[in-house]
């Protein structure tokens, strides 16, 4: 292990984990309620929230690095509100990676979400109310239990997404050891100083990871669809 | 990513119609003529625009594509439109980054004609390893500066940098970005790098260590002179050279790369890099002429 990994690419490594873990478990909070809206409301907003929330798979993540390094700076509205509450900026620091993070791998998460809480059918629901089940007890001892696939890969994604960012984070993350300088970075670093034992190291355990995470995902979930 | 799929399904459905229209039974000439002439334009159009694109580049001149070092960023893009005025038909391409990347992309067979370094060891190590047509020229010396955004008030001297007022400190990679690596000497020079170390933010190449403090998210910067002096940076802050007594020479260095060994338009422009009205550019963009 030593040999294959130096001291700095396992903090990278623990930072990396430790910003996905974070991510996920913020997302999964926020985006239930969200997708929860999005799967069961007739509202007119229902398009234009379900784009936006799509955004970041369609977007460079050079767009959303630029946006977000010019508002979360002391002249942006984000940077002015964290001041004004004594955060100071987010810039350069692991809190900012973790805003940045939630907005650039949302939709992994909100989407599966919305999926499975679209396939639960409408009467399922009804019946439980008639049943004399309030709308919150409804959610949490039927709709949740019915969604688990979908809370599956909301959270192998979510996570996954999260590892594998790199612009985002090279945009405002300052590349400090131990605050914004996750495994992405790290290889990239081991690349341009031509440290390619290190880059191959790293790289091979990410190959490795994200075939095992996507395995779990494809055996665990099959998608009970196309049976 | 699972939704993902689905716009791909809204790209593939109008094709397959095009496809159908031309093999559906019965009158085939009425078929043509009247449901899918419009689409025949289209595939017509479509092809033309095809060829016009493959076309373009046979017509045009020669071409060259420079790698340059982020510190030449301003400079360089001068030195370029003015080499374009003698040579028009032909086309330079430049692509700006830190010297260590195109070093090490060079290695690997990347499509560069010509590569300036704000290390001159770098073209040095590309030519030993036969990866050079020409000899390495040097074209001028770089300078390190303090950088703050805004007014005048600020640091002037490295030794201010110990202030712990000041939280964000930028300064280039200095694993494989030559400013970088010059920032740390002239940093531990001066004694003030025990202090500064933990509020050291890192760009990827010198570019974007002046872009951290422009957009304020940095107080200060080491940066090259060279984009200090750039009409984008100049109005937006101030600077302060740095002592070269303080850290090595930033000694800039070009070659011309093996894969250029043949295209005249590469060897022209670095006679023209090393002409007095290219000189003339870079010394007003703060680079001393080479000492050599």
């Amino acid at each position: 292990m030593d040999s294959l990994f130096s001291s700095g690419d396992l903090s990278a490594i623990w930072l990396t984990v430790k910003l996905a873990s974070l991510v996920t478990l913020i997302l999964l909070v926020i985006g239930t309620p969200l997708a929860w809206w999005l799967a069961r409301t007739r509202s007119v907003f229902k398009s234009a929230v379900g784009a936006v929330v799509a955004l970041p798979i369609v977007l460079p993540p050079t767009v959303i690095g630029f946006y977000l390094l010019l508002s979360m700076g002391p002249n942006g509205p984000l940077g002015q509100l964290t001041q004004s509450l004594g955060i100071g900026l987010l810039p350069f620091t692991f809190s900012g990676l973790v805003v940045a993070s939630i907005v650039y791998s949302l939709p992994f998460v909100v989407q599966p979400l919305q999926n499975a809480f679209e396939n639960i059918p409408e009467r399922t629901l009804e019946t439980a109310a008639t049943l004399r089940a309030s709308p919150l007890d409804t959610f949490f001892s039927v709709a949740l239990p019915l969604a688990r696939p979908g809370y599956l890969t909301a959270l192998v994604l979510g996570f996954a997404h999260t590892v594998g960012e790199f612009g985002v984070v090279l945009m405002i993350g300052g590349n400090i050891p131990q605050q914004t300088r996750v495994v992405s970075i790290q290889i990239y670093d081991h690349v341009e100083a031509m440290d390619y034992a290190g880059a191959h190291g790293l790289s091979a355990a990410m190959l490795v990871f994200a075939f095992l995470v996507l395995l779990a995902l494809y055996t665990l979930n099959p998608s009970g669809k196309k049976k | 990513m699972l939704q993902a799929n689905k716009y791909g399904h809204v790209h593939v459905r109008p094709l397959k119609s095009a496809y159908s229209c031309g093999s559906s039974g019965g009158n085939v000439v009425d078929d043509l003529s009247m449901r899918c002439s419009g689409r025949w334009l289209l595939i017509r159009l479509l092809a033309f625009i095809v060829v016009l694109f493959l076309a373009l580049p046979a017509l045009a001149g020669e071409k060259i594509i420079v790698a340059a070092a982020s510190d030449l960023k301003f400079a360089m893009d001068e030195v370029v439109v003015l080499f374009k005025t003698a040579h028009p038909g032909d086309t330079v391409e430049t692509v700006y980054g830190s010297s260590g990347k195109f070093y090490a992309q060079l290695q690997q067979g990347a499509p560069y004609d010509l590569f300036f370094s704000a290390d001159i060891a770098y073209p040095r190590a590309l030519k030993e390893a036969g990866l050079a047509a020409s000899d390495v020229h040097a074209y001028g010396l770089g300078r390190l500066v303090l950088w703050r955004a805004g007014g005048a008030s600020g640091p002037v001297r490295l030794a201010d940098l110990a202030d712990p007022a000041i939280t964000r400190i930028a300064i280039a990679n200095p694993r494989h970005a030559p400013y970088g690596k010059r920032a740390e000497e002239a940093l531990k020079a001066s004694g003030v790098w025990e202090k500064v170390e933990p509020r050291l933010v890192f760009g990827e190449n010198v570019a974007q260590t002046a872009q951290f403090v422009q957009t304020g998210n940095a107080q200060v910067g080491l940066i090259a002179l060279s984009l200090a002096l750039s009409p984008e940076l100049a109005q937006h802050g101030s600077y302060t050279l740095i002592p070269e007594t303080l850290h090595q020479p930033l000694e800039q260095g070009f070659v011309i790369t093996r894969r250029a060994a043949d295209n005249p338009l590469a060897q022209h422009f670095a006679n023209f890099v090393q002409s007095k009205e290219a000189r003339a550019i870079l010394l007003r963009y703060g680079f001393a002429p080479p000492t050599k």
